[in-house]
């Protein structure tokens, strides 16, 4: 569905992504792990439009269509089906959580199913339809990032792009949203989630890769990663022996 | 047939006030009023850039100059030969029909200006289009200053005065109504989405470049039709009605009325065109207390005067 070929980004002279080399398969979980300034967002970013490569393409095909995103306006790529859950959220603080689920259909020309889709979207997050006419602003931390994911489901996605969603959430809060992670991909979208916390991101993906200073360093089953020792040394605080 | 109910009841009440206004009331109160009306429609349009869409706008005062001059050289160029030929219609529906075409011409070429300095600076944000407005802004006055078909630096005169009390508050309800229509539709969320974060608002799908100039281009319109009211209700336009202070003060109006707050920027343009009138009595301190007042206003009421708030506020001491 996703297939990134020999992507190279940068910001003026740092050399952020040197040649990444990735697929995600339709209706997998993929997951990219990698520690701060690895390049985990600068990728999302590059395959959502709001950053230019310098090389390389971002290859998305859905049945009957082949686009490279990465020549293709930011704004079009939600039309072709790929939503982004943007990092620390960035939902619409002075707008209410009902706006922020219409402005989620924007891109959409049809409204014919813009009540199910919102009805869909609160049995995924019971939470939100509680909170229904409140400003998104006083939302907590974890009840923002359902609406971040809400609004993003709203455009109807094949491809859901997740960075980092466990962000400063609570802990008990960031299990449920992992949870219902699984559920959303079951119901046919495919995920790729950009996660700091390693072990959370790899019990969750099928696949995985390990992203560091630029380039992928490990790639595999996400079980079987978590089984490794590198992995586990580096990402999961085990102590080398 | 309930549609058409407001706008009816609108114009009909518009007519009566018109006939009591003109007839009855102080030529200098009949003014603060109209200018009152004329504010609305600048600090509305402006609020729709400023307020909702979050782009500082510091030269709307330029496009209610280029409104006013469009609409009045046309008046003053083309209607006599225009009644000349139509002759055969009487002058109570010829007239009114040319002052409309005449709004028309000022709101397009605003809206002309607006797209000329909309698609280059639009892609600044913040104190950068602020900036870029502000000399556009300066540019149209000195272009017009430096034109001897509308009178340069001796001011244009002889417009005809065909604007008055009922199609000034007529076309300030439709600047209200407009924008408050846009800003509540589901695309014209859009705006606001912009205003809080243009990134999470691309990455929906928004065209930001294509709202903002939207927003733009319809402020422009707007400032384009308030001008070409203001210039045929005073007969005389002349560039430094349209300085850089003026801009201040549509802002201030935004501001003051809070951003992104329909009725609260109707309530303080209100509020800012009466209180130097007010201030009257207070001869050379009177600046200093309009001054002081938008000072303490702000740091009272930061997020403007809400007048719902006020109105579900004396409700509920009641």
């Amino acid at each position: 569905m996703l297939t990134i070929q020999n992507l190279h980004v940068h910001y003026g002279a740092i050399h952020a992504l040197k040649g990444v080399n990735l697929h995600v398969k339709n209706g997998e979980i993929v997951a990219l792990i990698g520690s701060n300034g690895a390049g985990k967002t600068t990728l999302v970013r590059t395959i959502s439009g709001l950053i230019r490569p310098s090389e390389g393409r971002v290859e998305y095909e859905t049945p009957g269509t082949s686009v490279d995103l990465a020549r293709e306006p930011t704004h079009r790529i939600v039309a072709h089906g790929v939503a982004q859950v943007p990092e620390g959220r960035m939902i619409f603080a002075n707008l209410s959580v009902k706006e922020n689920l219409e402005l989620g259909a924007y891109s959409r020309s049809d409204r014919k199913n813009f009540s199910s889709d919102m009805a869909e979207v609160f049995r995924l997050f019971p939470r939100l339809k509680e909170r229904l006419g409140q400003n998104a602003g006083t939302l907590s931390g974890g009840e923002q990032q359902m609406l971040a994911i809400g609004r993003a489901l709203m455009s109807r996605p094949s491809l859901l792009l997740l960075d980092e969603p466990s962000l400063g959430i609570a802990p008990a809060l960031v299990q449920q949203i992992f949870k219902t992670l699984v559920e959303i991909n079951r119901a046919g979208t495919t995920i790729f989630l950009i996660e700091q916390d390693a072990y959370l991101a790899l019990e969750t993906a099928d696949r995985a890769y390990v992203l560091e200073t630029g380039e992928i360093t490990m790639e595999g089953k996400a079980t079987d990663l978590l089984k490794d020792p590198k992995v586990r040394q580096a990402y999961l605080g085990e102590m080398a022996t | 047939m309930r549609r058409l109910l407001l706008p009816l009841l609108t114009i009909a009440l518009l007519l009566i006030g018109n006939w009591l206004f003109n007839g009855y009331l102080n030529a200098y109160y009949l003014q603060i009023l109209v200018y009152i009306g004329i504010n609305i429609i600048l600090s509305t349009s402006l609020n729709l850039i400023n307020g909702y869409t979050g782009q500082f706008n510091l030269g709307h005062a330029g496009f209610m100059a280029v409104g006013a001059y469009a609409s009045a050289a046309f008046s003053v160029y083309a209607h006599p030969s225009l009644q000349h030929w139509l002759a055969f219609i009487p002058s109570t529906a010829l007239d009114p029909a040319l002052f409309l075409l005449s709004l028309a011409i000022g709101a397009f070429a605003a809206v002309l200006a607006g797209l000329a300095i909309g698609l280059p600076t639009l892609r600044l944000r913040g104190d950068y289009l602020a900036i870029a407005t502000l000399g556009f802004g300066e540019i149209v006055l000195v272009i017009i200053n430096n034109m001897d078909s509308v009178g340069g630096a001796r001011g244009f005169s002889d417009i005809p005065g065909y604007s008055n009390f009922f199609w000034v508050f007529l076309f300030a309800a439709l600047t209200v109504y407009v924008v408050g229509r846009m800003t509540r539709s589901s695309k014209g969320l859009a705006f606001m989405a912009i205003r809080d974060d243009e990134i999470a608002a691309l990455s929906l799908g928004i065209s930001n470049t294509r709202v903002k100039v939207t927003a733009f281009v319809i402020g422009a319109a707007f400032a384009g039709l308030g001008g070409g009211l203001y210039a045929h209700y005073l007969n005389y336009l002349h560039v430094n009605s349209f300085g850089f202070l003026k801009s201040v003060d549509f802002v201030v109006m935004v501001v003051l009325g809070g951003m992104g707050n329909l009725w609260g920027v109707v309530a303080a343009t209100a509020l800012l065109t009466m209180l130097p009138e007010l201030l009257r009595g207070f001869a050379e301190w009177r600046m200093i207390l309009y001054s002081l007042l938008i000072i303490v206003t702000m740091l009272l009421r930061s997020r403007g005067v809400s007048v719902k708030q006020w109105f579900f506020k004396a409700r509920a001491a009641s």
